[in-house]
């Protein structure tokens, strides 16, 4: 999260028709105040996790999970009341449509990821089952960190969908449709056509998407390592429970060493009970690492964006300059280019010089409107690029404090599980002493 | 046949005194053992392990110096090459000459699981050290270390010991003896004395957990390794990432950095656990092995005299019973008549009854020696265990709490580092 200090200003809660020009006008003013961001006005929770089963349509039950998500105004604690919070309940597949909305609307901006689906990358004492209550756990925090990502961004915290979201619980989904976010969406084999033949693509994104990939590949083998070496973890501090049994066992036959067994007997139970909350911990670990791995394809996304973009518009320059030639063409009346038009004038004869304005008038048509599109589809590349470029600074800056943050974190935890371990062990040795 | 000789095996002539002292030897007192710094007066050492290539077989041997001022000892300072058959030799020689007394074992023959051969380098150093450990037990028993093999062991050259191996009872007594053994241990003990038996029932159990112990430790050992494997990938990866950052390059390259060292904290741990507690509960494991033997061996002693005894009460109950039929027909089938027949008869069970009688006494006199030996070494057993696991697990705590602090220090100059970092952007960030 942001360490923004500052003062608290009304948002202003903008509509998605801004252009994007707009948009970047708003984010400077947001980032210049630095405190107007909903995160700033609103206190967002994912308070609790609750099953439900329905009859669906195929007349079949089904079970699935709602999350409540409570709101209350940022200022309501520090003027001492503390009212209620507003709340509503909504399921995974919700968040997902809301995520693929933004996706949609704001193609330049990286757009935080939700929490995985299903879960991967499990050590086998974690169960892989969607309705493990670990597993809901984790995946409510991850939807909370979800909902803070979004709602401290200063583009995104901005989107009416995303307030109504979070305050209406009827109509939302009818009214998310009615935008028909989903028909703008890029096709995937348009993005892939485009990331083939695009000519003169920003170097700076190609960058960013070769480091989208090696981030991606890294993160994941990382997650892999650490799967493996929390099994075998688990598998070494286990077995010193055997410890204790035998000690507590052998020390019912022996008149001296009785006491120190049993007692360092105890200790190797809690020696080997104490991996638990170890592993648990790491697992938050793992959590952080995994966002920055769904954070990948977030980033992909805009790259992929900005080759199509870049596609579209080098495509519509080339349309324009071939209708330029054909003006010229006309106009001089040289055939340099081919065309069945021409061919066939030669074969069956020469059109008259009426045909011939009409042909040049409509021509002269186009190619103004073909030049104004050209124009304002350049602005909107550049614009593209532009803020595009501001949010993976921005983006670029979250993240390596995030990851710091993490590795910090992480340390603390090795710390703490040092210090648990010599713990255990001085008081094993003791016990062993009096042997 | 053969009955003279009490215990079969050599015995030093030199204690050949009346039973009474025998006895008297073999009570240890806690303070006899207490012996002061600078008492000990003969160190022995095991070491320098070579190979040896005949046509016929492969065999390491081992260097066993030795230094005493011992009178039995014609010089200070000896040196010899032994090999593992030479200690099997010495050790059974030493279970024949004291029985019940509880000499150390030696490390295994072969090993079965886990070995792929025999001479790899850290069987070999293993063995070594055990057989320093056998060694050095066998100095420090106060009877067991004036054995006349044992100094044959120590100071003779290699054909010295061929030859010297060769003298010693015949195979057909030993054959004997053998024979004697398994007749006495089919038959079984009847009146095992109760002392005996707590120590039975006590070494039933120890074997059971030390068994299990050894187990447990081996199989940690092996989770270990595991664990290492695992470990081995996880700081290039970390060092993989940085070359892909900017700002996260040398926090990430520190983070590789501390998982090495970590991992190699862990192997030095691992190390401490294989190479000084599995081999000492593994020892241990064959004493209990060395204290059912002997135990089984001292109710053999008695159950010999058991048998003697119960063949005195038949030849007793023999020679009173009324004269039977049958010997009487069958002595005037030979010629003699009745009377003639019966006293000689009586003459000749009065005869083996006074035999047996000398006998008798002799195992009893036996019996109770044995039981003795068995007495005195048993308390001295249980407090060398006691010192030997003791320390075995003291120690293996102790690498524990020193492997986990140098872990601390590790991750704690990371955190270290990380904060300063930290804070310094914040400054810079501050500033701008």
């Amino acid at each position: 999260m942001m360490a923004d200090t500052g003062s608290e200003e009304v948002a202003v809660i903008g509509n998605t028709d801004l252009t994007p020009g707009e948009i970047e006008n708003n984010m400077k003013n947001t980032m210049g105040e630095k405190g107007t961001l909903l995160f700033r006005k609103m206190e967002i929770n994912v308070a609790e996790a609750e099953k439900r089963t329905v009859k669906n349509a195929v007349n079949m039950q089904e079970t699935y999970t709602v999350y409540l998500i409570e709101t209350r105004p940022a200022d309501a604690a520090s003027e001492g009341t503390n009212p209620a919070p507003d709340s509503l309940w909504r399921r995974y597949s919700e968040f997902e449509i809301l995520r693929n909305f933004l996706l949609v609307t704001y193609p330049h901006l990286v757009v935080p990821p939700l929490p995985e689906k299903r879960a991967e990358f499990v050590w086998h004492k974690l169960s892989a089952d969607n309705m493990d209550p670990d597993f809901v756990e984790r995946r409510r925090v991850g939807l909370e960190n979800f909902l803070l990502r979004v709602a401290s961004h200063p583009i995104l915290s901005t989107d009416h969908v995303f307030f109504t979201f979070l305050t209406e619980e009827d109509g939302w989904k009818e009214m998310v449709f009615e935008t028909g976010f989903q028909a703008k969406a890029d096709s995937r084999l348009k993005a892939l056509n485009a990331t083939f033949r695009v000519k003169n693509p920003d170097k700076r994104f190609a960058e960013m998407k070769h480091y989208s990939d090696e981030l991606q590949s890294v993160i994941s083998q990382l997650l892999r390592v650490r799967a493996r070496v929390a099994d075998r973890l688990y598998g070494v501090y286990k077995v010193h429970g055997n410890y204790g049994r035998v000690f507590s066992e052998w020390s019912a036959i022996e008149k001296e060493m009785g006491d120190g067994l049993q007692s360092a007997g105890h200790h190797m139970d809690a020696y080997a009970a104490s991996v638990d909350d170890i592993l648990e911990e790491e697992e938050h670990y793992a959590d952080q690492l995994k966002e920055y791995l769904f954070y990948t394809e977030a980033l992909r996304a805009v790259c992929r964006k900005h080759e199509l973009m870049q596609f579209e518009l080098e495509m519509a320059a080339q349309d324009l300059s071939t209708k330029k030639q054909q003006q010229e063409e006309l106009a001089t009346g040289t055939v340099r280019t081919f065309s069945l038009k021409g061919m066939t004038s030669k074969l069956f004869g020469q059109e008259t010089p009426e045909q011939r304005e009409a042909k040049m008038k409509a021509l002269e048509g186009q190619i103004q409107e073909d030049e104004d599109a050209l124009k304002d589809k350049n602005t909107e590349c550049d614009d593209f690029v532009r803020g595009a470029w501001l949010d993976i600074e921005r983006f670029k800056d979250q993240k390596n404090h995030d990851l710091k943050e993490a590795l910090i974190s992480y340390a603390i935890m090795q710390i703490s599980m040092c210090k648990k371990g010599i713990q255990v062990w001085t008081n094993a040795k003791e016990c062993f002493n009096k042997m | 046949m053969d009955t003279t000789n009490t215990d079969g095996g050599s015995f030093n002539a030199s204690m050949q005194t009346s039973p009474g002292s025998m006895i008297n030897q073999y009570k240890f007192d806690e303070e006899d053992e207490e012996q002061e710094p600078g008492a000990k007066d003969i160190f022995i050492t095991v070491d320098d392990p070579e190979s040896h290539v005949t046509t016929i077989e492969t065999f390491i041997t081992y260097r066993v110096l030795t230094k005493t001022t011992r009178g039995e000892f014609d010089s200070s300072e000896y040196e010899v090459r032994r090999r593992y058959q030479d200690f099997l030799w010495l050790r059974g020689r030493l279970e024949e000459a004291h029985p019940t007394l509880i000499v150390h074992p030696l490390p295994e023959k072969f090993v079965m699981k886990g070995m792929v051969e025999r001479f790899n380098d850290d069987f070999i150093e293993t063995r070594r050290r055990a057989l320093h450990r056998f060694l050095d037990r066998v100095a420090d028993h106060p009877i067991l270390s004036c054995n006349e093999d044992f100094r044959v062991f120590l100071s003779a050259q290699a054909w010295e010991l061929t030859s010297h191996k060769k003298q010693g009872p015949g195979f057909l007594t030993r054959m004997g003896e053998t024979v004697r053994a398994v007749a006495a241990s089919v038959r079984g003990v009847k009146n095992r004395p109760e002392e005996f038996n707590s120590i039975q029932e006590y070494v039933e159990a120890f074997s059971q957990k030390m068994t299990s112990l050894d187990r447990i430790t081996q199989r940690i050992t092996k989770e270990e390794k595991e664990y290492l494997e695992e470990l081995k990938e996880y700081a290039p990866t970390y060092t993989l990432w940085s070359g892909s950052e900017e700002e996260l390059a040398e926090p990430l390259k520190g983070m590789a950095n501390s998982l090495d060292r970590c991992y190699q904290e862990t192997e030095e741990q691992g190390r401490q656990l294989s190479d000084c507690l599995a081999p000492a509960l593994h020892e241990y494991v064959l004493c209990s092995e060395t204290l059912k033997a002997v135990l089984r061996r001292r109710d053999n002693i008695q159950a010999e005299l058991e048998a003697k005894n119960e063949a005195l009460a038949t030849k007793r109950a023999d020679r009173d019973a009324e004269p039977r039929e049958r010997g009487v027909v069958w002595q005037s089938l030979l010629g003699k008549n009745p009377e003639e027949a019966r006293q000689l008869k009586q003459q000749r069970l009065a005869g083996e009854i006074d035999e047996l009688k000398e006998e008798i006494d002799k195992m009893e006199d036996r019996v109770e020696w044995a039981n003795n030996a068995l007495k005195g070494d048993w308390g001295r057993w249980q407090r060398s265990m006691r010192s030997d696991l003791k320390e075995a697990f003291l120690s293996t705590a102790q690498k524990n709490v020193d492997y986990y602090e140098k872990c601390l220090a590790v991750w704690e100059s990371f955190l270290l580092s990380m904060r300063a970092e930290v804070s310094e952007v914040d400054q810079r960030a501050g500033d701008s």
